[in-house]
C-alpha cells in the first residue's frame, strides 16, 4: 500500500440472507483510494455501490475481505466497536437529508452533537462554532434555530454536510448525496463540496449513479455491476475512451444536448434488459446477458484484472 | 472577549424566541378545536377544586368520618345541591374531595407507570434482537395478560385493601402498555439514517435513546397519556367499587358509588353525584387527549 492511500479495501464482500436466497450485494470488491482526492463508485440500482459505502462506515460487518483505513485500522468491525478517533474520522452524508436529519431537533442540535461528543469546542463556545460551519457552506446563522422540515432540500443536505464536516473528519463518503435533489440545489451542493474538499484537503467516496455528477467532481471513477467492480479510470479517460462494454452502455444512455457531447458519445451500444437479481446472478462475467459482445468464455469465467495503462483497468475479456 | 459574550448574548435570546415561537405554534394547534379548549379548562376547574377542596367544600368537615343522623337522606335543596347521604354528609363535599383521589390516582399511577413503561420500551427497541430485548417483552406480555381486578384482589389479600394498594394494582397492569407502544416505534425509527447518522458520529446510547428516539415518539405518547388518565380513574372506580380499593369513609369517588349504589332507586342523589364526577373527569381528559393528538398529527 501506498504512502497516499487513505483507505484500500481487498476483496470485499457482504451477503445478505433473504426469503428468496443469499443476495450477493458486493462480492469481491477491490479499490485504493488516495489522499484529497474523489473517487466516484457509480453503478445502477442493487449494484450494491451504497452496501459497499455501508460497510465501510460499519453499519453491517462485511462477509470476506479486509478494509484498511490510514494503514493502521481494520475497518471490519462493527461501528460501535470502533475508537472515537475513527468515527471522528470518517463521516457519511446519506441520500436524503429528509430522513439524515432528526426531525424533532434543531439545526444547532444537530450540528454540536458531534461538537461534543469529540470535544471539538469548548462548550460555551459550540453556537459559535455551528454558526461558523453553517456560515461555511454557505448558510446564515439564522438556520440555526430551525428545525429541518422549515428549510429546502438544498439547504437540508448543505446542514447535513455541516455536520459532517463538524468533527474534522479526513475522509467523507458521500452516499447519492445529491441525487434527492432538484438540479439547481444539486449545483450549489456539488460547488459547495468541490470547494470545501479544496480547501481541507478532504478525501470523498462519492457513491452516485448520476455520471454528470461524476464528471464534474471526481478524479476516478469505478463502475460497479452485480456486486463486482468492472472497470476503473481516470474520469477523463473514462469518458473518452471507455472500455468496458456496460461502460460504453451506460455513457451511451446518458441524454445530450448538444452536439459536442453528442460526437463525444460512444455508438453502438444500446442499453437492454435490466440488471439481473443479485440472487442468481450469471455466471462468468455477470454482465454477459446484457452484453452484445458476449463470446463463450465470458458465460463461463471470470474476466481478469485487464491493465490497459496505468491508471486504466477494465475486466472484460474482449481484451483479455 | 466582550465579542464572545455578545455572540453568546444573541444565541441564547434567539433559543428563548423560537421557544416561545413553538409554544404559541402548539397553542394554536390546540385551540383550533372547541372541544379540546373546553377539556383543558374543565380539567383545570376541576384540578382547582380538588387542590382547594377545603376551601371550596362547603361542607369540608364531611369527607370523612362524620355523622349528623338528623340531617341523612336529605334530597338535592339549596342548603346541600346534591343532597346528603346516610350519615348525612352532604355529597356535593365529598365529591369535591373525590376530586382529589381522583387525580392523586391519575398522578401517582401515570407518574409509575409512563416512565417505567417508555424507558423499558426505549431500550428493548434498541436492542432489538438480543437477550435484553426478549426480556423485556417477555415481562410486558405477562403483565399484561393478568386482568387488573384479579391483580386487585390478590394484591388486596397479601397486603390490605387500600387506595395505595389499588394504584400498585393499577400500575402493575399498566406499564406494558407504554413498553408496547414505546416499543414498536422505537423498532420503527432506529433505522432511520439520523440515527444511524448520530451513532456513527459516536452519540452515547443515552443520546440516542432520549434525545434523538424520544423526541420523535412524544407526541403519540402524551396522547396516550391524557386518554388514559380517563381509563384509569374509571379501571380505580371499578376497583372501589367491588370493594379492594378505597374503604369508607374515604371520599373516593369509586367507593362512593360502590357505598350509596346500596340506596338505589329510593335515594338516587347519592350515586348520581359520585357518578356524574367520574364521568366528568373522564371526558375532560378524553377532550383534552383528542386536542393534544391534533397537535401532534399536524405535524
Amino acid at each position: 500500500m501506498n504512502n497516499d492511500t487513505i483507505l484500500s479495501v481487498s476483496d470485499l464482500r457482504k451477503y445478505f440472507t433473504t426469503a428468496e436466497g443469499v443476495v450477493r450485494a458486493v462480492d469481491g470488491v477491490s479499490f485504493n483510494v488516495k489522499h484529497g482526492e474523489t473517487l466516484a463508485l457509480v453503478g445502477e440500482s442493487g449494484s450494491g455501490k451504497t452496501t459497499t459505502g455501508h460497510v465501510i462506515m460499519g453499519f453491517y460487518p462485511p462477509d470476506g475481505g479486509k478494509i484498511i483505513y490510514k494503514g493502521a485500522y481494520e475497518l471490519s468491525i462493527p461501528m460501535k466497536k470502533r475508537p472515537l478517533e475513527l468515527k471522528r474520522d470518517i463521516q457519511i452524508v446519506f441520500q436524503d437529508p429528509g430522513t439524515s436529519l432528526n426531525p424533532k431537533r434543531l439545526v444547532k442540535d444537530i450540528i454540536s452533537l458531534p461538537l461534543l461528543v469529540h470535544r471539538i469546542v469548548d462548550k460555551s463556545r459550540v453556537y459559535e462554532k455551528v454558526a461558523e460551519l453553517l456560515e461555511y457552506v454557505g448558510l446564515s446563522e439564522e438556520y440555526m434555530f430551525r428545525y429541518p422540515h422549515e428549510l429546502g432540500g438544498g439547504e437540508k443536505q448543505l446542514v447535513a454536510i455541516a455536520r459532517a464536516l463538524a468533527p474534522n473528519p479526513s475522509f467523507i463518503i458521500l452516499d447519492e448525496s445529491t441525487s434527492a435533489l432538484d438540479v439547481s440545489s444539486q449545483a450549489r451542493v456539488l460547488n459547495t463540496l468541490v470547494k470545501i474538499q479544496n480547501e481541507l484537503k478532504l478525501t470523498y467516496l462519492l457513491i452516485t449513479h448520476d455520471l454528470g455528477v461524476v464528471r464534474n467532481i471526481s478524479q476516478r471513477v469505478m463502475i460497479m455491476y452485480l456486486g463486482k467492480i468492472y472497470e476503473e479510470a481516470p474520469t477523463e479517460d473514462f469518458f473518452k475512451s471507455p472500455m468496458h462494454p456496460y461502460t460504453q452502455m451506460l455513457l451511451s444512455s446518458i441524454p445530450t444536448l448538444s452536439e459536442e457531447d453528442e460526437k463525444i458519445k460512444p455508438r453502438g451500444i444500446e442499453s437492454v434488459g435490466e440488471i439481473p437479481s443479485a440472487v442468481k446472478p450469471p455466471s462468468g462475467c455477470r454482465f454477459h446477458t446484457r452484453c452484445p459482445f458476449t463470446k463463450q468464455i465470458c458465460m463461463e469465467k471470470d474476466p481478469p484484472d485487464i491493465v490497459v495503462n496505468n491508471n486504466h483497468i477494465v475486466r472484460c475479456w474482449l481484451y483479455a | 472577549m466582550s465579542g464572545t459574550t455578545t455572540s453568546e448574548v444573541k444565541f441564547s435570546e434567539l433559543e428563548k424566541k423560537i421557544k416561545r415561537e413553538n409554544w404559541r405554534r402548539i397553542w394554536f394547534r390546540f385551540k383550533k378545536s372547541k372541544l379540546s379548549v373546553i377539556g383543558l379548562s374543565m380539567i383545570l376547574i376541576l384540578l382547582f377544586m380538588a387542590v382547594f377542596a377545603e376551601y371550596i367544600a362547603p361542607y369540608p368537615s364531611h369527607a370523612g368520618l362524620y355523622i349528623a343522623f338528623k340531617n341523612a337522606y336529605k334530597p338535592p335543596s339549596l342548603e346541600h345541591i346534591l343532597g346528603t347521604d346516610m350519615y348525612g354528609r352532604d355529597v356535593f363535599s365529598r365529591i369535591i374531595f373525590g376530586f382529589r383521589y381522583a387525580f392523586m390516582m391519575i398522578g401517582l399511577v401515570l407518574s409509575i407507570v409512563v416512565p417505567t413503561g417508555v424507558i423499558l420500551g426505549l431500550i428493548a427497541g434498541y436492542y432489538r434482537g438480543t437477550f435484553i430485548e426478549t426480556v423485556i417483552v417477555r415481562l410486558s406480555d405477562i403483565f399484561i395478560s393478568l386482568p387488573p381486578l384479579v391483580l386487585a384482589l390478590s394484591i388486596a389479600s397479601i397486603l390490605e385493601p387500600n387506595i395505595f394498594n389499588s394504584m400498585l394494582a393499577v400500575s402493575l397492569m399498566w406499564w406494558p402498555w407504554y413498553v408496547k407502544l414505546t416499543y414498536s416505534m422505537t423498532v420503527s425509527l432506529r433505522n432511520e439514517p439520523f440515527i444511524l447518522a448520530a451513532e456513527s458520529q459516536g452519540a452515547s446510547t443515552l443520546h440516542i435513546l432520549f434525545r434523538e428516539l424520544l423526541p420523535n415518539e412524544l407526541g403519540t405518547i402524551l396522547t396516550k397519556v391524557t386518554l388514559d388518565a380517563g381509563w384509569v380513574i374509571l379501571i380505580g372506580a371499578a376497583i372501589s367499587f367491588v370493594g379492594l380499593g378505597a374503604q369508607p369513609p374515604t371520599p373516593d369517588l369509586g367507593t362512593m358509588v360502590s357505598e350509596y349504589s346500596k340506596y338505589l332507586p329510593e335515594y338516587w342523589w347519592m350515586s348520581l353525584g359520585p357518578a356524574a364526577g367520574i364521568v366528568l373527569i373522564i371526558l375532560a381528559f378524553n377532550l383534552l387527549g383528542d386536542g393534544i393528538r391534533d397537535v401532534f398529527a399536524g405535524e
